[in-house]
């Protein structure tokens, strides 16, 4: 094949990319493990067996060369934060048909990698969430320890889990204070239940780290997850301030739910979202808000799969609208002599 | 050096590949020996710099002495072309040149004597010289722009201007992978350069003399050092930070001044004028010592065992060189340039012409072929690498559907070609071949649409000729009968005038008719003008004929690039 300058490459691959992005998710599912049980290493492998296996026969179906595709890594991540932002102790069936309906439609039907506008594993909570909201929305009780076995049989349905399962932090909170007693605030919540959140500020520190890998390793840049951060954090804060019995402070904002998570693995997917400096900035900056919002006024436990999907849509519009001056452009430097 | 050292300024992107330099600066910068290597035919190319093609003076037959002009400049856009050794002219004649294309070139072609024999050389008094004397004399003398661009050196050193001008930039800054010959230069002629960069500094009248070398070249810069504390002038060396492209005149240009040149503008309107150093030697060769320019540093780098930098005759085969330096085996191709932004070379008979400045020779091990190309992820990893301030993966999407106003739109024609984009690039994609590609055919588009445009002028000037024919063959008929008409009723009546005034508002119309026309018809012309070659250099313009010539190569390649669907 022809080849005209530049001759040189810099060794790096898109399949490079998506192993190191694997990689900085390690330290948060150990957080995870240690504190819910190995069930969730389950769904780590159920959606990572589904979503490589679909990719492959879409893949033949397309007649595109399966191994080269298969082996970039991106079905693998889109898998892994399927699993991660999954309920854990969800029926097997429940995984599979979201990591399928992330790589089959939200990934190549819209023509593969690097083409879809929507970030295929937000695209499977969202579908998921409003189908099986109860299903989605049951998690491990923290201090019930799951061994290996009992997540199988919970898993592969031998056994019902309501016994064991609750609902996320956030959503104990939501759906406390949307309850019908009106003097319900936090802090009679958190008097109630004591250890909420607890292990979840782990996991977020997981997460961080990983981000902080991605940051040291110029996979993301720092705009978005700061610019989604902030916003969180700020609209957590103003709120919080301005009344405390019902809306959560920054803390609890940042570190429950999958805040971290969105924060360096979600809102940074490259292909949904923006690309330009300050597209980055508004895109991330819209994502925390929405968030915010859809927690604190919608009708489902987290807003981040919404909020994503949303800014998705306006992303080629940002970019559009942000583009960086370019070189010699920046400035008013003027001519001195025309 | 008396000058206080400024704070440097940053330009955005840049890559840091392996440069790969040390390799052929530990020979000192060789001459092909006698009687082996010494070439008995050069190949001298007439046009050999941006602008008219030099028309050759010379017949064949005639004996030539070193340094004898050959080719006159052909209008002031040009540069004179010498004889680089003495001889005999053998033949006139189109030879292949050192271009992917293999596109042929009218060629001087010399037997040497092997004598070597200079012509009378004399220096010039350029503080006696008019403005104009000094440009034509150094458009004579063939010296041009040595970086690679051949830019005739004479209309950038202008003595013209009121005041001078405020810096003059010396690029020394070589930032390209492989190629050492500035750096060789500055090790071994730093008094010759700096003699050179002074005349310079005399006929711009510039304020200040800033020469940039990246600091990845300590002996150049110790060198150049010395040679400009000897000067006693107030130069000043400044070191920079080692970053492909910060030798790129615009990069440069920012890293000393902070002054952004935007595309399409050139640096003496804000003030500032770069030369590369070679260039100043060549200034100081041929102001100094009365020699024209008829040799340049060549490096000779990648698959070879003993890489080196040679002081070689314009003309030469490239393959006497390669000679010298042992080619390995598995050598699959040659390069004019560095591996960044270099071309291809359609064979080893081709000449070193002024532009080369460096000779590269590839093999599947230095250069491997490229990895496959993946689709876009959006990573914005060339965005980063982008000197340009581009967004290069919004250039290749559109350049890929072939979108071309929107291309244009994000600015596609402030592409340097730098490479750095695909660099970076973890699809593999051949970026910069998708803006070849693109600015191609939009040159090509528009080249269609102006021939398109003058046959349709053409067109409606027929057309409205036969309509004006004809109405004023009508307007005569109608005329001929009122006044016919008129003859008969003013026998009778007294209405003379009114069959007159009808004719004349008829005449009037006529008139607005073909004024309207014309008007139609001249801003037709105007927006006929291909927009992007509007406002082009002649460097530009003669960029655009060698890219042209590549055109059809390029969408060759540009083919297996497209993915099935696309
Ligand atoms: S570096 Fe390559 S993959 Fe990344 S955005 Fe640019 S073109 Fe796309
Ligand atoms: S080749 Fe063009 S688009 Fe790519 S980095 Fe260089 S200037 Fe930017």
């Amino acid at each position: 094949m022809a080849h005209n300058s530049p001759y040189l490459t810099k060794a790096s691959s898109v399949q490079s990319v998506m192993l190191r992005v694997v990689l900085a998710l390690i330290p948060g599912i150990v957080a995870y493990v240690w504190f819910f049980g190995p069930a969730v290493l389950i769904q780590l492998g159920l959606a990572s067996f589904t979503a490589i296996a679909a990719e492959a026969l879409v893949l033949k179906l397309r007649k595109r060369p399966i191994w080269r595709f298969v082996s970039d890594g991106s079905a693998l991540v889109t898998a892994w934060l399927i699993a991660l932002s999954f309920p854990p102790l969800g029926p097997w069936w429940l995984i599979v048909v979201g990591t399928l309906v992330a790589i089959i439609v939200a990934k190549h039907l819209y023509g593969g990698l690097g083409q879809n506008p929507f970030n295929p594993a937000m695209v499977a909570f969202a579908l998921m969430i409003v189908a099986y909201p109860l299903l989605m929305s049951r998690w491990p009780n923290v201090a019930t320890s799951i061994n290996f076995q009992q997540a199988c049989e919970l898993i592969f349905g031998a056994s019902t889990m309501d016994a064991i399962t609750s609902a996320t932090p956030l959503d104990t909170l939501r759906t406390a204070l949307h309850g019908a007693d009106a003097s319900t605030t936090i802090q009679t919540v958190l008097a109630k239940t004591p250890r909420l959140g607890h292990g979840w500020d782990w996991i977020a520190g997981g997460y961080l780290l990983g981000g902080l890998y991605l940051l040291q390793q110029r996979i993301i840049t720092w705009h978005l997850p700061t610019a989604f951060l902030l916003s969180m954090a700020l609209l957590a804060g103003v709120s919080n301030q301005l009344d405390p019995a019902h809306f959560n402070g920054v803390a609890f904002e940042l570190l429950s739910g999958g805040t971290l998570l969105a924060a360096f693995f979600i809102v940074t997917d490259p292909v949904s979202s923006c690309t330009t400096p300050r597209g980055k900035l508004i895109f991330a900056a819209g994502v925390g808000l929405m968030t915010w919002v859809i927690r604190h006024f919608g009708g489902y436990p987290d807003g981040i799969a919404f909020a994503v999907l949303l800014m998705n849509v306006a992303a080629p519009l940002i970019d559009m609208y942000t583009q960086p001056p370019v070189f010699g452009q920046k400035s008013d430097m003027k001519p001195k002599h025309d | 050096m008396t000058t206080p050292l400024r704070s440097l300024f940053d330009f955005n992107g840049g890559v840091k590949p392996d440069y790969h330099k040390d390799a052929s600066t530990r020979l000192s910068i060789g001459v092909l020996s006698a009687p082996t290597e010494v070439p008995t035919e050069l190949v001298i190319p007439l046009h050999q710099s941006i602008g008219g093609t030099p028309r050759p003076i010379v017949a064949v037959g005639e004996q030539v002495k070193k340094g004898q002009r050959i080719g006159d400049a052909d209008g002031d856009v040009s540069s004179a072309v010498h004889a680089s050794t003495s001889g005999t002219v053998s033949a006139i004649e189109m030879r292949r040149m050192p271009h992917p294309s293999g596109l042929s070139s009218l060629c001087v072609v010399l037997e040497t004597d092997g004598r070597d024999e200079w012509i009378a050389c004399q220096a010039f008094d350029h503080k006696l010289a008019t403005p104009q004397e000094i440009r034509d004399y150094l458009r004579d003398c063939g010296v041009v722009g040595l970086g690679g661009a051949v830019f005739p050196t004479h209309l950038k050193l202008n003595a013209d201007r009121q005041g001078g001008i405020e810096t003059l930039i010396i690029n020394g800054a070589e930032c390209e992978p492989y190629i050492t010959c500035d750096d060789m230069l500055m090790r071994e002629r730093a008094n010759d350069i700096v003699r050179g960069v002074v005349l310079m500094r005399e006929i711009l009248g510039a304020k200040q003399v800033r020469i940039g070398i990246e600091d990845n070249k300590p002996e150049a810069i110790a060198a150049m050092q010395v040679a400009v504390g000897d000067c006693g002038d107030d130069l000043q060396v400044v070191v920079v930070p080692t970053r492909y492209p910060a030798g790129g005149a615009k990069q440069l240009i920012r890293v000393i001044t902070g002054i952004e040149v935007p595309h399409g503008k050139r640096s003496i309107d804000y003030d500032v004028q770069c030369f590369n150093v070679a260039t100043a030697l060549a200034i100081y060769e041929a102001i100094g010592l009365g020699r024209p320019l008829i040799s340049r540093i060549v490096t000779v780098a990648g698959n070879v065992d003993a890489p080196r930098n040679f002081d070689v005759l314009i003309g030469t085969p490239i393959k006497k060189i390669i000679a010298a330096c042992s080619p390995l085996p598995d050598t699959n191709r040659l390069i004019m340039g560095g591996p960044m932004m270099g071309v291809e070379m359609p064979g080893d008979e081709v000449p070193v012409v002024k532009a080369t400045n460096c000779i590269l020779l590839g093999s599947n091990k230095i250069f491997p072929p490229p990895a496959p190309e993946m689709p876009c992820i959006r990573c914005g990893e060339c965005a980063l690498a982008c000197p340009a301030d581009l967004q290069p993966l919004e250039l290749y999407w559109f350049s890929r559907a072939k979108i071309f106003g929107k291309a244009q739109e994000y600015h596609l024609f402030d592409c340097i070609e730098c490479g750095c984009c695909s660099y970076v690039c973890p699809s593999n994609i051949p970026l910069v071949d998708y803006y070849r590609f693109a600015k191609s055919e939009i040159w090509a588009r528009e080249k269609e649409k102006s021939l398109a445009d003058e046959a349709r002028d053409r067109f409606e000037f027929r057309q409205f000729r036969d309509v004006r024919d004809e109405q004023e063959k009508s307007a005569r008929l109608a005329a001929r009968a009122a006044a016919a008409a008129a003859a008969k009723q003013l026998a009778t009546t007294d209405t003379v005038a009114i069959p007159n005034t009808e004719a004349s508002t008829e005449a009037n119309e006529k008139a607005a008719l073909i004024a309207a026309a014309i008007a139609r018809a001249r801003e037709q012309q105007v927006t006929a003008t291909p927009q992007n070659m509007q406002q082009l250099s002649a460097e530009q313009l003669a960029e655009i004929s060698a890219i042209e010539a590549r055109r059809a190569e390029i969408r060759e390649q540009a083919k297996p690039h497209l993915p099935p669907d696309a």
